[in-house]
């Protein structure tokens, strides 16, 4: 009786279609073994204390040549000051960027929502797009225009009231405001705009019926849009929680044009991975911070995700 | 007609008169309207000030520094920019071919994968959710990508380094598959295999022409990300292979040294050897790289939002 109702199909066998279906999908299978899989197994790099075999591959180098070390790397790398400064700053813009990064484009998105022209509403809203779509290095020059020593916007202005030039990449107390707006600067159009297709698809009737009932504008926003609004919000926020050990590296490396005086404010994992690894050549260190920052990352993603989930069993990512 | 009636009754009981019985307080709009135009100029006036740089003729650089308003406009930076074949014109070659051959790639791969997966009763389904899933949580990271392109598959200065570690992405996959679940019906499918058409027929002539929204929408994300890309050239070329560098790394070689661009005009035949416009033209190469994007994006807009809307949906 049981197998009757179930579909013929349900003891799966490959067929010709799934043959198919695999070629057609080999080529892409391929590139995540290869870019994505292979370099996984490069993980104990960090336990290895690498060494180059002249005339040997890399295979061989790594495998054969170079002893395992355990947690020595890991031991270096809290050594020194390095490590204390990576995870304070990495952590501490992340905590900033996360609450920034829901609470206004959300406040935006509600905003220009309810403003009279929506012709004006749209131009403004295109414009405020367009940071999303620039390069770090482009910014790089766009604050440079303002901020550089001898011919920049704000020092002329500066100069123009008698003061005296100011070098702004010397700055580092500075940049920790400058930073926050600048990541503020280049996402919060593209914040906005993911919510304000959500808000547009609400149903207007749900306002009417409100305001029949006697809701003001605050408590509509209150029992209507926030929570349509919250499944959007919650995966948002797990996808920043899950990348709290992550940095955007343009931001903190090209945006500061790399100013050494600026490493105390700017020395965020990624960056001091990349600095170790192309400026220095150290496999070691780099790659025990490397894979901190994944082991580390693949934990708070499972835990915000645990949690959403927990509050609200819908709105988990996965 | 209706509009014009309830503009001039507006407390008409027609579902324009409750919204806009519904609006916010006038003194409000004008307050979000002025913040609002605030954040667009705030957004705008550095694209805008870079352009009037690029446009300003060195000796007015010189003269009153970086100014929204120039002692002198000059097109000299952009004839020499223009004249300029062996940095400049090779560079936007470079980023022009990594941006196109990059998206197409990435469009095969991730339509492929995305069509595989939105068949249902595919017999990897269930493994490649999981296999494409994982690096989403867990990566080797930077270190190891760069050991295993360099020393294993020797992609270090090549075309291909700066294409294939973008050309694919879960996040791309994802929305193609849903894309693929909610506009091509089964039915359609199903009667092709029943005229006897393969998958890669079906694939190619049926599903690939009625999803080209989708396709627009994924190769606009790969074009924008292939041309802002840096990373790549930073971490995969040598100092020597200039004859690959890609606009944007070119941006970063002058930041470091004005020099890469006076070793260039060497080559030149001599008698044009001509005075190198150093300030200018790194606002001019700026702007070389933000104008296409500048100009494009507004029309563009809504595939994006229909892209990032389609990604939020899971599963």
């Amino acid at each position: 009786m049981a197998t009757a109702k179930q579909p013929p199909t349900r003891k799966k066998r490959f067929l010709l279609d799934d043959l198919e279906l695999t070629i057609l999908s080999l080529p892409t299978a391929i590139w995540y073994i290869a870019f994505c899989y292979i370099p996984m197994f490069g993980v104990v790099m960090a336990f290895k204390n690498y060494r180059v075999k002249m005339g040997q591959g890399f295979l061989y180098s790594l495998f054969v040549n170079s002893d395992w070390v355990g947690f020595k790397n890991f031991q270096f790398l809290f050594r020194g000051q390095d490590a204390y400064l990576m995870f304070r700053n990495t952590l501490g813009y992340n905590l900033v960027f996360i609450v920034l990064g829901v609470l206004l484009p959300v406040a935006l998105a509600i905003l220009i929502s309810q403003m009279y022209s929506q012709r004006l509403a749209k131009a403004c809203q295109t414009s405020m797009f367009l940071p999303h779509f620039l390069s770090w290095v482009v910014v790089s020059y766009f604050v440079f225009a303002f901020l550089s020593m001898d011919k920049g916007l704000i020092n002329q202005i500066i100069r123009s009231f008698g003061g005296k030039s100011v070098n702004f990449y010397q700055e580092s107390g500075l940049w920790v405001f400058l930073l926050i707006f600048l990541n503020v600067w280049k996402s919060m159009g593209y914040g906005m705009v993911v919510y304000l297709a959500r808000i547009s698809g609400i149903d207007t009737e749900l306002y009417e019926a409100a305001l029949i009932d006697g809701a003001s504008k605050w408590q509509q926003v209150k029992y209507i849009t926030l929570p349509m609004l919250r499944p959007i919000m919650s995966i948002m926020f797990i996808l920043s929680v899950g990348n709290i050990f992550r940095s955007d590296f343009g931001l903190f490396y090209q945006a500061t044009r790399n100013a050494g005086a600026l490493s105390d404010v700017t020395m965020t994992i990624d960056v001091y991975v990349f600095k170790l690894l192309i400026e220095r050549s150290n496999v070691n260190y780099s790659s025990a911070a490397g894979l901190l920052q994944s082991a580390l990352g693949l934990v708070t993603i499972l835990g915000a995700n645990l949690l959403v989930k927990k509050i609200d069993p819908d709105a988990g990512l996965f | 007609m209706t509009a014009k009636q309830s503009t001039r009754k507006p407390k008409a009981l027609g579902t324009e008169g409750i919204q806009k019985f519904n609006r916010v307080k006038p003194a409000t709009n004008v307050f979000i309207t002025v913040l609002f135009i605030l954040l667009a100029l705030m957004t705008l006036l550095p694209a805008v000030f870079v352009l009037i740089l690029s446009l300003s003729s060195e000796r007015s650089i010189q003269a009153v520094g970086y100014s929204f308003f120039p002692a002198e406009w000059s097109l000299d930076t952009y004839a020499y920019l223009w004249r300029d074949k062996e940095v400049i014109g090779r560079a936007l070659f470079n980023s022009v071919f990594v941006t196109v051959g990059g998206t197409f790639i990435g469009l095969v791969l991730c339509s492929t994968m995305g069509y595989a997966l939105s068949r249902p009763n595919y017999y990897l389904k269930k493994f490649y959710t999981v296999f494409i899933f994982i690096p989403m949580l867990f990566g080797g990271g930077l270190v190891a990508s760069f050991m295993v392109n360099t020393q294993i598959y020797n992609l270090r200065n090549t075309y291909w380094i700066l294409m294939l570690p973008l050309a694919c992405s879960t996040f791309y996959i994802i929305i193609m598959r849903t894309f693929f679940q909610t506009t091509v019906p089964d039915s359609v499918i199903e009667s092709a295999k029943i005229d006897g058409a393969r998958q890669f027929r079906i694939f190619g002539q049926i599903v690939l022409p009625i999803s080209l929204p989708a396709i627009a929408t994924i190769g606009l994300f790969f074009t924008f990300g292939f041309w802002n890309d840096w990373f790549l050239a930073r971490v995969y070329l040598n100092t020597n292979r200039q004859d690959l560098y890609p606009l944007q790394y070119v941006l970063i070689s002058i930041e470091r040294n004005i020099e890469f661009m006076t070793r260039s005009a060497q080559y030149m035949t001599p008698g044009h050897v001509e005075k190198l416009p150093g300030e200018t033209i790194r606002m001019a190469i700026v702007m070389v790289v933000v104008l296409p994007i500048a100009c494009s994006y507004p029309f563009f807009q809504k595939y994006f939002i229909s892209g990032l809307t389609i990604g939020a949906v899971k599963g």
